[in-house]
């Protein structure tokens, strides 16, 4: 069964993480350290806090890069919640700049009725792709931030009261789920195995 | 669209689900991880762990069996009861929590609220407000329910907001554990004043007060003793809001 590395950055849910991974039946190890992310053959890169926080945590341990260089390598990558925001150009929040793995920016979600957006919402499918084939699901998402669009890396979308955002994407082997997999019941399992399946392309 | 929500509450004590009527007079319903896998099996969105018996001798006992529920459920968990610093925060996070409540403590020290807010995002810090009615108003009560503060619980809420609470769990106290209805216009009033989320808790006394509140427009709706003492399902409840063409997962 395939091995994932949790990048470690001290977020919060990794352990939440590990064990839906495990459920799945990954091997999962948690790292801190670039050289481990060097020969990972599968990466994610949980989320829970604010973007500036979390950036500013990849950048000083080097983390950031061994994500880019992996990313270069064509690893298979999955970020969740703000995991899936850091892999965008830049964050609104904190006035970020992230990872710029896909071109997009994260904005504040402007037309929800009430912020953070938090709870159980429907995933519903752009386009075609390895991780978007159990779709529409209900997922649980806990967030104000998104990215309104992401051009030919969106796979699905989530609409909450006038705003419509991405909550599944992919660009080459780097893939994100603004929603938490960890916390979705059935649809989390569902992208999970997907993802643990998933070659990259 | 976004789904309702509905949230079995474990109120722990001593490592055990407990429950009381009005706060007091506890007893015992069973052991709690198992209670959050047994709910979390029957359809629940969430659950809600409070600690009650405030105290660092249980603290570590505590983040044990969080970690327990945290490392099993594949549902959001909350977990409240006694914190009183950021550090507890981030432990409980970092055991699994999804989202940390905090209530007499950000009563005595807003700031407590938005050192949280500011470290681990709003998202995940629920300011919980026990309110007691006073007049036409209500009253916030610290304390597990013991003392009064004098503050009005709606302007407490609007501030709890501004420091970065990201949800509000209200539990109106004189309908907690009597079964006697939800406190409709305290969320009517709350609603009103704030915009983010809010989870009402306290007299569920069944699946169509719940209905109610959540008609309302509440986001949530905390449930003990109807699940506790096997009075109703969480299916059950969810049923009866579909019936109220409530969105329900």
């Amino acid at each position: 069964m395939a091995g994932v590395t949790i990048v470690d950055y001290g977020g919060g849910n990794v352990r939440s993480l590990r064990a839906a991974l495990e459920r799945c039946g990954a091997e999962v190890d948690v790292s801190a350290d670039p050289k481990r992310l060097a020969t990972s053959e599968r990466l994610m890169l949980a989320g829970q806090g604010a973007a500036g926080s979390a950036m500013r945590a990849l950048r000083e341990t080097g983390l950031a890069e061994a994500i880019r260089s992996a990313a270069a390598r064509s690893v298979p990558l999955l970020g969740v919640c703000v995991g899936l925001q850091l892999l965008f150009d830049h964050s609104e929040e904190d006035d970020s700049a992230c990872l710029g793995l896909i071109p997009g920016q994260v904005v504040r979600l402007a037309g929800a009725a009430r912020l953070p957006h938090l709870g159980w919402n429907d995933v519903e499918q752009i386009r075609a792709h390895p991780l978007a084939v159990d779709l529409p699901a209900v997922a649980y998402f806990a967030h104000s931030y998104a990215v309104i669009a992401a051009g030919a890396a969106g796979l699905a979308q989530t609409t909450v009261d006038d705003a419509s955002f991405v909550s599944l994407v992919a660009s080459g082997s780097v893939a994100g789920a603004q929603f938490h997999p960890e916390r979705s019941a059935q649809a989390g399992r569902d992208l999970l195995q997907r993802f643990l399946a998933w070659d990259g392309a | 669209m976004l789904r309702r929500r509905i949230i079995p509450c474990l109120d722990v004590s001593g490592g055990r689900v407990v429950k009381g009527v009005e706060f007091v007079n506890l007893r015992d319903c069973g052991e709690p991880v198992d209670a959050a896998l047994r709910y979390a099996a029957q359809g629940a969105d969430e659950l809600c762990w409070l600690n009650i018996t405030a105290g660092d001798e249980s603290w570590h006992g505590l983040l044990t069996q969080v970690e327990e529920a945290a490392i099993r459920l594949d549902v959001p968990l909350i977990v409240g009861g006694g914190v009183t610093r950021e550090l507890q925060v981030r432990e409980l996070l970092l055991a699994g929590a999804d989202k940390v409540s905090v209530n007499s403590a950000a009563l005595a020290r807003p700031q407590l609220v938005a050192d949280c807010a500011d470290r681990h995002g709003s998202q995940c810090i629920v300011v919980a407000i026990d309110a007691r009615r006073c007049g036409d108003r209500w009253e916030a009560v610290a304390g597990g329910g013991r003392r009064a503060t004098g503050r009005d619980a709606v302007a407490w809420a609007v501030e709890a907001v501004r420091h970065g609470a990201g949800e509000l769990l209200v539990t109106s106290m004189d309908a907690d554990g009597t079964q006697a209805g939800y406190a409709l216009e305290l969320y009517e009033r709350l609603l009103d004043a704030v915009d983010v989320p809010i989870i009402a808790s306290g007299g569920a006394s069944g699946p169509n007060a719940i209905a109610d509140v959540l008609s309302v427009g509440v986001s949530a709706a905390l449930a003990a003793t109807i699940f506790h003492d096997g009075l109703h399902t969480v299916e059950e409840v969810k049923s009866a809001c579909r019936d109220r063409k409530l969105p329900i997962r």
